[in-house]
């Protein structure tokens, strides 16, 4: 399985760690109550299909990124820097 | 008194030779790992051009001058190689000495790139990985810089204490090329 870093271009997953579902990313606000809270904490969706999630490049080139892809089939459908920087930096 | 003797990071582990190929440690000079601040990857490019004659790399890549070269280390990452940095690079990135921190090698001959790639799932063709070529990946599963300094010759590097691991790595596949290449 290779994934495409933004940065350094299509690499061996070896080359990755798994973070997950890229829940981070989607971190409620500060005061947005205990409803919005309670869901990001504890409630997860674990698809059997698309979804997308974090990956670090650990020994490439230390960016996260997300891999958006089929749990299934193991397509990958896209895959951009974490931060969403488009720049690819220096 | 005490004298102390400062001893290269392959010191006893290399140079190494099996079939038609050698490794062999590389003095690099001064390591400096150049960080942008951010917004600052332009102002440091020139800055690095003005000073040492260099354009900050782009990913994958290692620019050259007469005495010094920089290496693309990761993403807004950069390493000097040879002089001391100049002081005007301090405005723009975070300088940080790594002269001691890494274990340097040459691996060159026929060879190289199958022995190479029994340790690295990098894509070593030339026409993916020319000379002046540069990656950080794994190398033996350890974190590395690989980059491809000439037609038949890369330079890896490994963090310093994982000098003899590289050296026994490197031996057992340049041992087994060889033994493929005389059958
Ligand atoms: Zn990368």
């Amino acid at each position: 399985m290779r994934i495409t870093c933004p940065i350094c271009g299509a690499r061996d997953r070896r080359e990755f760690t798994v973070k997950g579902a890229a829940l981070a990313l989607e971190r409620p606000a500060r005061d947005a109550g205990d409803v919005a809270w309670d869901d990001y904490l504890h409630n997860r969706d674990n698809p059997a299909g698309r979804s997308a999630e974090l990956w670090y490049h650990e020994t490439g080139c230390a960016a996260w990124i997300v891999v958006v892809r089929d749990t299934v089939t193991h397509e990958v459908f896209e895959t951009r820097l974490a931060d969403g920087d488009t720049e690819a930096g220096s | 008194m005490t004298e102390l003797l400062a001893k290269t990071p392959c010191a006893g582990l290399l140079p190494l030779r099996a079939g038609t190929t050698t490794l062999t440690e590389v003095d690099l000079g001064q390591l400096t790992s150049l960080a942008p601040y951010r917004g600052q990857a332009a102002a440091l490019s020139d800055a690095l051009h003005a000073a040492h004659g260099l354009a900050v790399p782009g990913p994958g890549q290692t620019t050259e001058s007469d005495d010094a070269e920089a290496i693309w280390f990761g993403r807004a990452l950069v390493l000097l190689a040879g002089p001391a940095p100049d002081a005007s690079l301090a405005a723009h990135a975070a300088l940080t000495d790594q002269s001691d921190a890494w274990a340097v090698a040459e691996l060159a001959g026929d060879d190289a790139a199958a022995v190479l790639a029994r340790l690295t799932p990098l894509d070593l063709r030339a026409s993916r990985f020319p000379v002046g070529a540069t990656a950080r990946s794994e190398l033996a599963h350890m974190a590395a810089s690989v980059t491809r300094t000439g037609e038949q010759a890369f330079r890896v590097m490994v963090f310093r204490a994982f000098a003899q691991t590289l050296a026994h790595e490197m031996r057992t596949a340049m041992d087994g090329v060889a033994a493929r290449r005389t059958r």
